[in-house]
């Protein structure tokens, strides 16, 4: 790595631990959650340069894309006193307690990460990657040697959403009033280039970075920006649609597959010989899709009303 | 170095400067409009002559296309977005400057 490098990652740390600071700090709102995705997308950078490619792209989707939407449109609900932030503990204790308790943890952390175990456990995962039925290390430790991991995931994404669900219907309208004949026209003609990345990233899963948390993130963002573009959304009881089986799709087939190998006498979410590729591929597009439903929920806020939906002034 | 490297090369330093002045405009020019007026358009010139650069230096067709269809798709997105920021401004009631 050359000067040039080092450099730049100087740089990249030092921009990160900003905008933390105006994330965390800021007085206005809005400034705090636009820091947060800006963040979002330095992180995704660091990634990048961590050789981690695979975390950076869940990072630009999610923690960017999908919570950055998701913060600004809870931003808009506020009312605009709201959107200041009032302190919630005297500005004294930030010497007096926050920044030796952060340099405690900071100093744990950094502990912690030196003494781990050098290589880590990269030469096991990929003396087995053979057995695993993918070619891709990282899609190998989510959905074979660590697939329970994938499954609570999953499942605390489920529960996430069913619970902001049970709290009440979505606020409506769902949208502000955007008299743009712009976003509709670009919903029209990048909804197709969602789903075509989306399927792309899936399917690149088995042998590079990409698998379902990215395409569910990507997929869940095209819907999100539909919805903003004023359509319709589909799911909501009345119609008793096939949604709910979409939200739930991902948990109940990785459940099914963990089982299944316990039923036929071998370990927990051990695959029959043989059959870890196809198994696997088919547990990435039902994770995908739940994901991408899951988020395009999340962000709802809840069952969306039959009327006023959209255009009822703010 | 070959002859693609230096084409592109200087492609990428040929878009260096419409970055650089979309973002001092974006940081010295009084309104919301006039911002991203400099921003829709420089960044948008910059980032093609930077990823057709990139894609030239690369040698290999499709990293040009790819790297061309993302500058496309940045294209439709930033002209929506500073569309819509635009219409939102003045539906707030902000002026435009020297209005």
């Amino acid at each position: 790595m050359g000067v040039a490098g080092v450099i730049f990652d100087v740089l990249l740390a030092l921009a990160l631990t900003w905008l933390a600071w105006q994330a965390t700090r800021a007085a206005d709102l809005f400034h705090a959650v636009v820091s947060f995705i800006v963040f979002g997308l330095l992180m995704a950078l660091a990634w990048v340069r961590l050789e981690a490619p695979d975390i950076a792209l869940a990072e630009a989707a999610i923690g960017a894309g999908a919570t950055g939407a998701l913060l600004l449109s809870a931003l808009d609900r506020l009312a605009s006193r709201e959107r200041r932030r009032r302190l919630l503990y005297e500005p004294g204790a930030a010497w007096g307690f926050w920044i030796p308790a952060g340099g405690a943890l900071l100093g744990a952390l950094t502990l912690a990460a030196w003494k781990l175990p050098a290589p880590g456990l990269g030469n096991e995962v990929r003396a087995a990657l053979g057995v695993s039925g993918v070619e891709h290390p990282v899609t190998a430790v989510l959905l074979n040697f660590r697939a329970l991991d994938t499954l609570l995931e999953i499942g605390v994404l489920l529960l996430a959403a069913i619970t902001i669900w049970s709290l009440g219907r979505a606020p409506s309208p769902l949208i502000p009033a955007m008299p743009s004949p712009a976003l509709p026209a670009l919903g029209r003609l990048l909804f197709p280039v969602f789903v075509l990345v989306a399927a792309y990233l899936l399917w690149r899963g088995s042998h590079a970075p990409g698998g379902a948390f990215p395409a569910g993130a990507v997929l869940g963002a095209g819907a999100i920006l539909m919805l903003l573009a004023g359509a319709r959304p589909w799911i909501r009881s009345s119609e008793r649609g096939p949604w709910r089986w979409i939200l739930s799709l991902g948990l109940v087939m990785l459940l099914a597959a963990g089982i299944a190998g316990t039923l036929a006498g071998q370990a927990f979410f051990e695959y029959p010989p043989g059959t870890a590729g196809p198994l696997i591929l088919l547990l990435e597009v039902a994770a995908g899709l739940s994901i991408a439903l899951l988020l395009f929920a999340l962000y709802l806020r809840g069952e969306p009303c039959e009327h006023g939906y959209r255009g009822k002034g703010r | 170095m070959t002859a693609a490297q230096w084409i592109g090369g200087l492609l990428v330093l040929a878009g260096i400067p419409f970055l650089l002045l979309g973002t001092l405009g974006l940081l010295r020019f009084p309104d919301v409009y006039t911002r991203l007026h400099a921003l829709a358009k420089s960044d948008n010139v910059g980032l093609g002559l930077v990823c057709i650069g990139l894609g030239v230096q690369s040698g290999s067709l499709t990293l040009l296309l790819k790297l061309v269809l993302i500058w496309v798709l940045m294209l439709i997105a930033s002209a929506t977005a500073a569309g819509l920021i635009a219409r939102t401004a003045l539906a707030r009631g902000l002026r435009p400057w020297g209005t």
